[in-house]
């Protein structure tokens, strides 16, 4: 009898053929690549600030993209050491941001020099575009940005005007594509810090 | 400093009232508005003198729509000074909001959602029987305001028992108000500084250092605040029956809605007192939000990280808390639903204001984020259990050694009724208001562009 049931659950236990057919929604094994309409979000859908920009496989991302006023590209690049300093000094002062990654450019290609900001995120732009000015603000990023053109001279006391730049001056990508596409900066770690609990727990075996 | 004498008490101090009653009123013409204004500003309640526990009969409260502040002859020119997402109303920022589903404004009562809708005044009284006395004597004025007509209205009152506020559910409430820096009022322990009073009046600096635009002319703005109405109805038999459903005793009933809210329906906190509960704690205000997320509760073993109070304050697992921070005011309608009773059919729930000094920054990111976001905390697919719009398709995940509880397709226990942005002026602004002339609306735009005001 006991054979007998045996036979039956295997006769309804999942193929491994069918889990594998069966992939799950974001799933980080498969790579993935999207095209973003021109728009830069395939339906509208209001956010707080405007619209909301979509979650690619690639997170959350910001481009930000501004002329630079005559002169002012060293105090631009200085900039950069601050923040280094900044980190160094307190390594969660960015953390407000969500990011994965930071990057910050200056080219020329003729019209005159360009910086960009570039962050990968894990929170929707509109959602926390308040707490990411605050982080500006405190950290001087801020600073870099009265270097630009267009940069709102009220500023420090017309927080809309400053986010009103940032929508104005966000250039949305095109394409976006992840490795491990829609993880969170958070999975990540997570899954680091299990893979060294595990090597600590094997090493405590030995 | 505050300017308490010109100030309407409603977010600095609570009368003492068990009732209260909201109309809804509409301007036919300016000068009906501005007369009714002037007849009722004398009993309009302000901040200094309501905590003096003075026999005082000016507890009335009254506020304007957008809509409301033309309808009593503001220019365009002022009008258009007022931020985007007041200009607009609640109603047409329910996407943002996620005011959807039933909760949408085409189901709204009362024309809620209305153009139409000018004015708010509230009549606390000291209980039903005084309420009524308002009413009436609120009744008659209105019959000599000919073009002031009330669109729909509102009774409110505590509900038993009485020695504890309380909501429907049964969940202790006002457990969490924020202190304002020159008030006097001290925040109570582990609830943060003070926080300025430009986070809710305007013309005051605010937690970012400075001092935001005012709108036009600063006489209307000073001193006042932005309001959020919400008026919520609570599935009382629907709720109960999820407790039945999810527990298996009166104790594992009692722990699904504390895990639910995140507090026991005492009001002492889970983080505090995970594995029962401490009716004694959650009443006492010095101890009951003395406690943190970060280090006290992580991953939500005792207090979910989607419950309500975990999204609606997430402490020091937020950042810019300070600036996140509202007043909320209001309560109960309809009556108690007794122990045992099967669902009525009979509406009730909460009646609640948000007040605050941008809507935009506090009231829409609260509720855009923190309520109605499903990846809040990374949750993935979950929404606020008794504020977010729910419709059987979200989640609400209980951690718990060694695994977790996720109790899928949470119900809906709430409706959103109604909704509405008011502008609370200040009295200097109230009187203002009428002054203003149905003829002088052009000149004072003129005027207004001489003096470079609106500017």
């Amino acid at each position: 009898m006991s054979t007998q049931l045996l036979q039956e659950e295997r006769k309804s236990a999942p193929q491994p053929s069918q889990t594998v057919e069966k992939a799950r929604p974001n799933d980080w094994t498969t790579p993935q690549a999207m095209a973003i309409p021109k728009e830069g979000y395939f339906t509208l859908e209001p956010g707080r600030y405007g619209p909301v920009f979509p979650r690619t496989p690639a997170c959350y991302g910001f481009s930000v993209v501004g002329k630079v006023k005559p002169g002012r590209e060293k105090a631009i690049r200085d900039y950069g050491t601050n923040i280094e300093s900044a980190v160094k000094a307190d390594p969660t002062v960015l953390a407000p941001l969500k990011l994965h990654y930071l990057r910050w450019v200056l080219f020329d290609v003729g019209s005159g020099l360009h910086f960009m900001y570039q962050g990968i995120f894990d929170t929707d732009f509109d959602k926390y575009l308040e707490d990411a000015v605050a982080v500006f603000l405190k950290t001087g990023i801020t600073t870099v940005f009265t270097n630009l053109e267009g940069w709102p001279e009220d500023w420090k006391t017309n927080v809309p005007s400053v986010i009103q730049f940032f929508r104005d001056h966000q250039c949305p990508s095109f394409l976006e594509y992840g490795e491990y596409p829609y993880v969170s900066a958070d999975e990540v770690k997570k899954a680091l810090a299990i893979k060294y609990a595990f090597s600590d727990m094997l090493d405590q075996m030995q | 400093m505050l300017e308490l004498e010109d100030l309407q008490h409603f977010l600095i101090s609570r009368p003492p009232a068990f009732a209260a009653r909201y109309e809804f009123l509409s301007f036919r013409q300016p000068e009906s508005g501005r007369k009714w204004l002037s007849g009722i500003l004398n009993k309009v309640g302000v901040a200094k003198h309501v905590g003096s526990h003075t026999p005082d009969s000016r507890w009335v409260t009254v506020a304007f729509t957008w809509n409301g502040l033309r309808a009593l002859g503001l220019n365009e020119e002022a009008l258009a000074t007022f931020p985007g997402e007041f200009r607009q109303g609640m109603a047409a920022r329910a996407e943002i909001l996620g005011t959807t589903g039933a909760n949408h404004p085409e189901h709204w009562m009362g024309e809620l959602a209305s153009s139409d809708l000018h004015a708010i005044v509230v009549l606390f009284a000291r209980n039903a029987v005084e309420r009524e006395r308002c009413k009436a004597e609120h009744r008659q004025y209105l019959s000599i305001c000919p073009g002031v007509e009330i669109l729909s209205s509102l009774d409110l009152e505590a509900i038993p028992p009485f020695d504890y506020v309380h909501e429907h559910f049964g969940y202790r409430d006002r457990l969490s108000q924020p202190a304002i820096e020159g008030t006097g009022d001290e925040p109570g322990p582990g609830s943060g500084p003070p926080i300025k009073p430009g986070e809710f009046f305007l013309g005051y600096p605010d937690e970012s250092g400075s001092q935001p635009a005012l709108p036009q002319p600063e006489v209307l703005s000073r001193n006042g605040s932005y309001l959020a109405y919400l008026r919520l109805e609570e599935h009382v038999g629907a709720f109960r029956a999820f407790l039945r459903e999810q527990g298996n005793t009166p104790e594992g009933q009692e722990l699904i809605a504390a895990k639910l809210m995140g507090r026991w329906r005492s009001g002492a906190p889970l983080t505090l007192a995970p594995q029962r509960d401490d009716p004694a704690l959650g009443a006492d205000m010095q101890r009951t939000n003395n406690f943190n997320y970060g280090t006290m509760d992580p991953y939500g073993y005792g207090c979910p990280l989607g419950s309500h109070i975990r999204r609606m304050n997430p402490r020091d697992t937020a950042s810019n808390m300070q600036q996140h921070r509202m007043i909320r005011r209001g309560g109960t309608y309809g009556p108690a639903l007794p122990e045992g009773a099967p669902e009525d059919g009979i509406g009730r729930g909460i009646a609640a204001f948000v007040g605050c000094a941008s809507l935009v920054r506090q009231f829409e990111f609260a509720m855009n984020v923190w309520t109605n976001d499903p990846t809040f905390h990374q949750l993935g697919n979950e929404r606020d259990p008794f504020v977010g719009t729910q419709d059987g398709t979200f989640d609400l995940t209980i951690p718990k050694r060694p695994i977790r509880q996720k109790i899928k397709g949470l119900p809906a226990f709430t409706t959103v009724r109604g909704g509405a942005y008011f502008f609370l002026p200040g009295i200097s602004a109230l009187r203002y208001l009428t002054t203003l002339s149905s003829s002088s609306q052009q000149s004072e735009s003129r005027n207004c562009d001489a003096k470079g005001c609106l500017r």
